[in-house]
């Protein structure tokens, strides 16, 4: 070691790995995982989650599971809890989706309307009506 | 870099270990392999939690969940309703697991949320075999500041800004003791950490070393530095393999890092470590003993002054800080000595661990600032006495020190406070005694201790405990005279102005504390050849009521000595002159008709 900056690089590519065991902050993905959920999919659309965290080496983002949200027929369903608490609600995910997610929402803040909880009953409406 | 969504931390602390977290880990990797978790959850051993009586814990991460008394079957509940499912198990998770929700983590439980961990803060967090986790926490920042930014000088007047004080037990100032190493004139000089931790029940200065070892290398090399030193040696006991284990890894570690060694993060400052394993006499931690055994002599104190810090290893200045003194030094660095200092009471800053043990539910660590009252360390944190008995005293110190009746529970704990109530801060043993618990007794078992661990150097302590010893051996077999009393008084006052070493000068304390608090003890083994907790065997006899009895002759049957006798409808008797009181009638009468007579 004969650099602060040696010391410094280390520090941050450790803290990466093993920050959650301090910091309680960030970004929490829940992915529901329960009978419901395993049934429609949902490891694969967990790996992909974990992989692509990986993939892009992002920090404060955890990835927990869940059981039953209670709405079992739009599982597989990705939770999605910004620092400030609020969140959003993904259904019907599938891996490219997920990955998809990390992109546009965990990385870069924009929300994918289109696979939430909220277009899918829309959607759902809107077959209805047609009928 | 792999991302794992959980982390599963098993203490690897001696206490788990004994109860078989090894086994746990190897299960919970296999359950992970069959479920193919093993990319998406990190197995990590950790240091000791503190919570050594509800061990072996498992804590994962992120939620923090807290597992207890964790059993080889449980493990494969764990993976499939945590890990796969997202569902903790409440039944293994600590505290009223009653008003336990799902997410409630270790800051949480009671146990924790009052303390103030300063010294164990990577303990239980950190994988102690990995300096890249000690860094990610901000290890070796301390040590980087203070070699590229700061003087020797300034580096002392912050350590001095801080009020640290010594953790072994007598609460010299640190910064104090390092100005003056420092201004010792020698072309070499040595830094030395006493990790000789002796006192029955402390093991504080093991878990630091166990589940922080880069906490004490890091401290070590800020010491050498402020003080001229570039060579330090550890004394550890050999009864520590643990402990001994990691610290080679780590030296290794930081050794291959360059953290250690020559011209470390590129100035001209060389230091490096060495480890001198001890083989456990007690005195050994006094510090003259301890440099006596460094040089590879037998480990005998020698009379000061001179001070190790004028003339120590090899004749040359040396500096000695107990682990857990060292284990504060980086964090004062990295947090300033304001902060440090805004910790603690007017005297005494920052904060202190004990080990809690005895007649208490949460046997264990515990880390609270200075000037918390003994009544939170034991109800609070501790989760008071077992089974609905009462508080009697606590013995803090180990065998320099004494006990503190119940009278004084609201007393804050600092050096000062301890000290005038004729015990001492020590090490930071604290054993807490309940209503069954004999004073003259626990006198006499700390007694035994130093007469057995007395090197026998100087006759004060070589023959005055021993004296002292055999009084109390008279007074607990019924055979005490009222001026024996006395003469235990004026020996052990004696023996406290006379000894060579901090050995032998606090050897009297246990007895001299009981007498101070509980001479009404004393006088009723002495007068009345009573043991009111009824533990003195001589003193007591084992009766049993002839209107409870029913005449089962299960008593009679479990008497080892075939003492009992007895037949159909005639209540049974105990025959004194063959019973040797070991209270097995007692336990197995199943009519609770058989009492202890004290």
């Amino acid at each position: 070691m004969k650099s602060l900056a040696e010391l410094e690089e280390i520090r941050k590519n450790t803290l990466d790995q093993i920050k959650m065991r301090k910091n309680k902050d960030g970004i929490r993905i829940v992915v529901g995982m329960a009978t419901c959920g395993i049934a429609a999919g949902a490891r694969p659309v967990m790996n992909a989650l974990v992989e692509e965290i990986g993939k892009r080496k992002l920090r404060d983002v955890s990835v927990t599971m869940t059981g039953c949200i209670g709405v079992c027929r739009l599982e597989p369903i990705v939770e999605v809890y910004n620092a400030d608490g609020s969140k959003v609600t993904y259904v019907k995910m599938t891996p490219e989706k997920a990955a998809r997610v990390v992109a546009e929402h965990i990385v870069n803040g924009r929300v994918c309307q289109d696979l939430t909880i909220g277009a899918a009953e829309a959607a759902e409406k809107a077959k209805a009506a047609d009928n | 870099m792999q991302f794992y969504r959980a982390h599963v931390l098993i203490c690897g602390g001696t206490g788990c270990t004994s109860s078989n977290s090894q086994k746990i880990k190897q299960e919970l990797e296999a359950q992970l392999n069959k479920n193919n978790l093993e990319n998406e959850v990190k197995v990590v051993t950790t240091g000791c939690f503190g919570l050594c009586a509800q061990g072996p814990i498992v804590v994962v991460y992120p939620e923090g969940v807290m597992y207890t008394m964790v059993k080889v079957e449980d493990v494969q509940e764990i993976v499939e309703e945590h890990l796969i499912k997202g569902r903790p198990v409440k039944r293994l998770m600590a505290g009223d697991t009653e008003s336990a929700d799902t997410t409630k983590s270790l800051e949480n439980v009671d146990f924790f949320k009052r303390q103030h961990r300063i010294a164990l803060r990577n303990c239980g967090v950190i994988n102690p075999e990995n300096i890249d986790e000690y860094i990610a926490f901000d290890g070796y920042k301390a040590l980087a500041k203070v070699l590229t930014e700061m003087t020797p000088e300034e580096v002392i007047a912050e350590v001095k800004k801080s009020g640290l004080r010594g953790r072994g037990g007598a609460g010299f100032p640190t910064g104090l003791k390092w100005e003056l190493t420092r201004k010792s004139q020698s072309d070499k000089k040595y830094v030395c950490c006493n990790a000789d931790e002796g006192d029955p029940g402390a093991f504080m200065d093991r878990s630091i070393l166990e589940g922080d070892p880069h906490s004490i290398i890091e401290a070590m090399a800020i010491a050498a530095y402020a003080i001229g030193a570039d060579q330090g040696y550890i004394y550890v006991r050999a009864e520590y393999p643990i402990a001994v284990k990691r610290l080679q890894i780590a030296i290794k570690q930081a050794q291959d890092y360059g953290l250690l060694g020559k011209n470390i993060f590129g100035t001209d400052f060389n230091f490096d470590l060495e480890l001198r394993l001890g083989a456990g006499a007690f005195v050994c931690g006094e510090e003259t003993a301890l440099i006596t055994s460094i040089e590879g002599h037998r480990g005998e104190p020698r009379p000061k002054p001179p001070f190790p810090a004028v003339s120590g290893l090899w004749e040359k200045p040396t500096l000695i800080n107990n682990v857990e003194t060292y284990a504060n030094i980086p964090v004062i660095f990295n947090k300033g000595a304001d902060w440090f200092a805004s910790v603690g009471t007017e005297k005494s800053k920052g904060t202190k661990v004990f080990a809690v043990g005895g007649k208490i539910n949460n046997t264990g660590l515990v880390e609270i600032p200075i000037g918390t009252t003994l009544r939170e360390v034991i109800y609070d944190i501790g989760g008071g006495i077992p089974n609905g008995k009462k508080f009697k005293a606590v013995q803090t110190g180990g065998p320099s020190g004494g006990c503190i009746p119940a009278s004084h529970i609201d007393t804050p704990i600092d050096y000062e406070t301890l000290r005038e109530l004729g015990s001492m801060m020590g090490s930071g043993g604290m054993i807490v005694m309940d209503e069954d618990n004999c004073m003259v007794d626990i006198a006499k078992f700390f007694l035994e201790f130093t007469v057995d661990e007395s090197c026998g150097k100087c006759p004060p302590c070589r023959i005055g405990t021993k004296r002292m010893l055999e009084i109390l051996d008279k007074i607990t077999s019924g055979k005490g005279e009222m001026e024996d009393i006395d003469k235990l008084e004026t020996l052990a006052k004696n023996i406290i102005s006379s000894a060579l070493c901090g050995l032998g000068q606090s050897a009297p304390q246990p007895v001299l504390s009981t007498l101070r608090y509980f001479r009404d003890e004393y006088i009723a083994h002495v007068r009345d050849k009573k043991c009111p907790a009824g533990v003195c065997k001589s003193m007591m006899s084992y009766v049993i009521a002839a209107d409870r009895c029913k005449s089962c002759g299960i008593c009679a049957r479990n008497c080892p000595v075939g003492a009992i006798s007895g037949e159909k409808k005639v209540p049974y008797v105990i025959n004194q002159e063959k019973c040797i009181k070991c209270g097995a009638c007692m336990e197995k009468c199943p009519f609770k008709a058989i009492f202890k007579n004290a």
